[in-house]
């Protein structure tokens, strides 16, 4: 499996940070910035990851079963997360899921047919004090409203 | 970068003062407002020195568990032959929480100096910042201000010219509120599942690789630089006896303007919530406030008059906790607020042992059942048993963090889910003795 020379060197450098013997240690970042570029955690993906670190396939797998940020099946070019946790849900977050839900015609963690957008309701992100909350891929979105979700999810584009 | 809210003047601002300054996450700012200060005074005292300076500032974890900081340090076993290490847990994820990621967004330089700090006090010469998955932005930044640190001379070898070296890096999450949870996240830091260890040994004795580690929380690492600068006397000064200095507290939910404020420990939390916070929102009467991030009790709004600092939530049954406090107006709804609380540890237990991982399960099943109107009378009195029995009987917090805010709602607010079991037209009639 190949990877972007951008993501080898950041892989090379990566090893680098951790005691000599304790490479494993570079599994969970390299699962994350890896997922970037590959899309998901594929079988081969994990297969790679597992040889460069001197792992069976098996514990790669129960790492990434763990993590809620490590997808096995491809989630939307642009990952949309509502958060309903408390401080979000007292500011109108379950309404804004919901409305989330409808507008896409998604639920949670399913994807639209064209592959563009997928949807998940997620647990608190540290937004509490700028609720309620939405992260489209990495990007924060404060106080956000239907309106404004209504633009945001527009302006996702191909 | 811009500031998510307006600072408040009622804000005693030690390790928030640099927010809001024009490139304020560059070490040119760092450095041109007391930058680095702290640690040219440090590197010409003994590890000693530096450990009883914090020990003198009152100082308290910042992370939730509000353990003396000063104490912790002295905890590394310094004459160990094995390495130590630095971590520093940015995993910040306890509901109501977002502070860490200011300081780091904002000020990551004060976070490197803090670390430099921990290093020299117990002979560290790696560290790393755990982050967590979600905030990636912060991972870049970060990166970028260790990057300056080590072109400036503040990291790597013979620091300002003296035999003392120190590499520090940035580790990414992956999704985990447990790993907030120390030994968790030395689990996940060495690229394993994040389920927690058991202790004794504690991560100052066999932490990180199995080396004697200190851990703390980005605020608590943050706050040192200021203390050695001001001297821990002047800082623990500025909080009341046992909780000193000054912590970010994070207000969200129904009040007219949330935000992250810093304010000194012993700060009165009424005072907190109607001026610095504009009261609460539409004109409401207050109801409740959870104080300290969701594990923490609620308080019900008449037993929120009490000062913010660690002794006196205590003394009220709750807790300071990460400093993240909700507030809730008269029309919130406990049910609600207790089902989604538990919907949360329900998700993020990590099925490591039993009682939290079947007890957050059947506690999340019972109050589902009692907010769609299912409920039964005997289902009020079983959640609270229920919630009892998880009480210190887990590997680690997380159950107790289940626990504590159910018992408190169901305890304080038991009218409510008796009204939810009235509407429910198949109740139960109450058990009689035939006996």
């Amino acid at each position: 499996m190949t990877f972007s020379p951008e993501l080898e060197a950041k892989f090379a450098d990566l090893i680098t940070h951790y005691p000599e013997g304790r490479q494993r240690a570079a599994l969970i970042p390299m699962l994350m910035f890896g997922q970037e570029e590959v899309g998901s955690i594929t079988n081969e993906f994990m297969n790679e990851v597992a040889r460069r670190l001197g792992l069976t396939p098996m514990q790669v797998d129960e790492v990434v079963g763990y993590y809620s940020m490590l997808h096995k099946k491809p989630m939307g070019k642009y990952h949309v997360q509502v958060c309903t946790n408390v401080a979000c849900m007292l500011r109108g977050g379950a309404e804004l899921y919901d409305h989330a839900c409808h507008k896409l015609g998604l639920g949670h963690k399913e994807v639209s047919a064209d592959g563009l957008v997928s949807l998940e309701e997620v647990e608190c992100m540290g937004a509490c004090s700028w609720a309620p909350a939405v992260q489209v891929n990495f990007d924060f979105h404060h106080e956000v409203t239907a309106d404004q979700l209504d633009t945001i999810l527009e302006g996702l584009k191909k | 970068m811009k500031l998510f809210n307006e600072p408040s003047p009622l804000e005693t601002r030690i390790i928030s003062f640099r927010f809001g300054l024009e490139n304020s996450a560059s070490i040119d700012t760092y450095l041109a407002n007391d930058g680095y200060q702290a640690l040219r005074k440090a590197l010409a005292m003994t590890p000693d020195d530096i450990i009883n300076e914090v020990k003198a500032s009152n100082l308290r974890g910042r992370g939730g568990a509000g353990f003396p900081t000063g104490m912790k340090w002295s905890f590394v076993p310094r004459a160990s032959e094995k390495p130590k290490y630095i971590v520093v847990n940015a995993d910040e994820s306890e509901p109501g929480t977002c502070k860490d990621r200011l300081l780091i967004q904002h000020d990551p330089h004060q976070l490197i100096e803090g670390c430099l700090l921990g290093a020299l006090a117990v002979g560290a010469k790696k560290g790393w910042v755990y982050i967590r998955g979600e905030y990636n932005y912060l991972i870049h930044i970060m990166d970028k201000a260790i990057a300056e640190a080590y072109k400036h001379g503040y990291l790597g070898k013979n620091i300002g010219g003296t035999d003392f070296s120190f590499d520090l890096y940035t580790h990414t999450g992956a999704g985990a509120y447990e790993c907030g949870e120390e030994s968790a996240l030395l689990e996940s830091l060495e690229g394993k599942r994040g389920v927690p260890r058991i202790r004794p040994p504690f991560p100052a004795v066999s932490g990180a690789f199995q080396s004697p580690t200190l851990l703390n929380n980005v605020e608590t690492f943050s706050s040192v630089p200021a203390i050695l600068r001001m001297g821990g006397q002047a800082y623990a000064d500025l909080g009341v006896p046992k909780s000193g200095g000054t912590r970010l507290v994070c207000m969200s939910g129904h009040v007219n303007k949330p935000g992250v404020y810093e304010v000194p420990l012993g700060f009165p939390m009424m005072k907190f919530i109607n001026e610095i916070g504009g009261g609460v929102w539409k004109g409401r009467a207050l109801k409740a406030v959870i104080p300290g991030g969701s594990s923490s009790p609620l308080l019900k709004a008449e037993e929120c008059d009490i000062p913010m600092d660690y002794d006196s939530i205590a003394k009220a049954g709750s807790m300071l906790g990460s400093g993240g406090l909700m507030v809730m107006d008269e029309t919130t709804d406990m049910v609600k607020v207790a089902l989604r609380i538990m919907r949360f540890y329900q998700h993020e237990s990590c099925g490591w042992c039993i009682p939290c991982r079947e007890g957050t399960t059947w506690l999340k099943k019972m109050l589902q059942r009692v907010s769609d109107g299912h409920g039964q009378t005997r289902d009020i009195d079983l959640i609270g048993d229920l919630a009892q029995n998880m009480m210190g009987r887990t590997f680690c917090p997380l159950g107790d963090a289940a626990a504590m805010p159910t018992i408190a709602i169901v305890k304080k607010y038991r009218n409510e889910f008796e009204e939810y079991v009235a509407r429910n037209p198949f109740a139960a009639p109450e058990l009689v003795s035939i006996a």
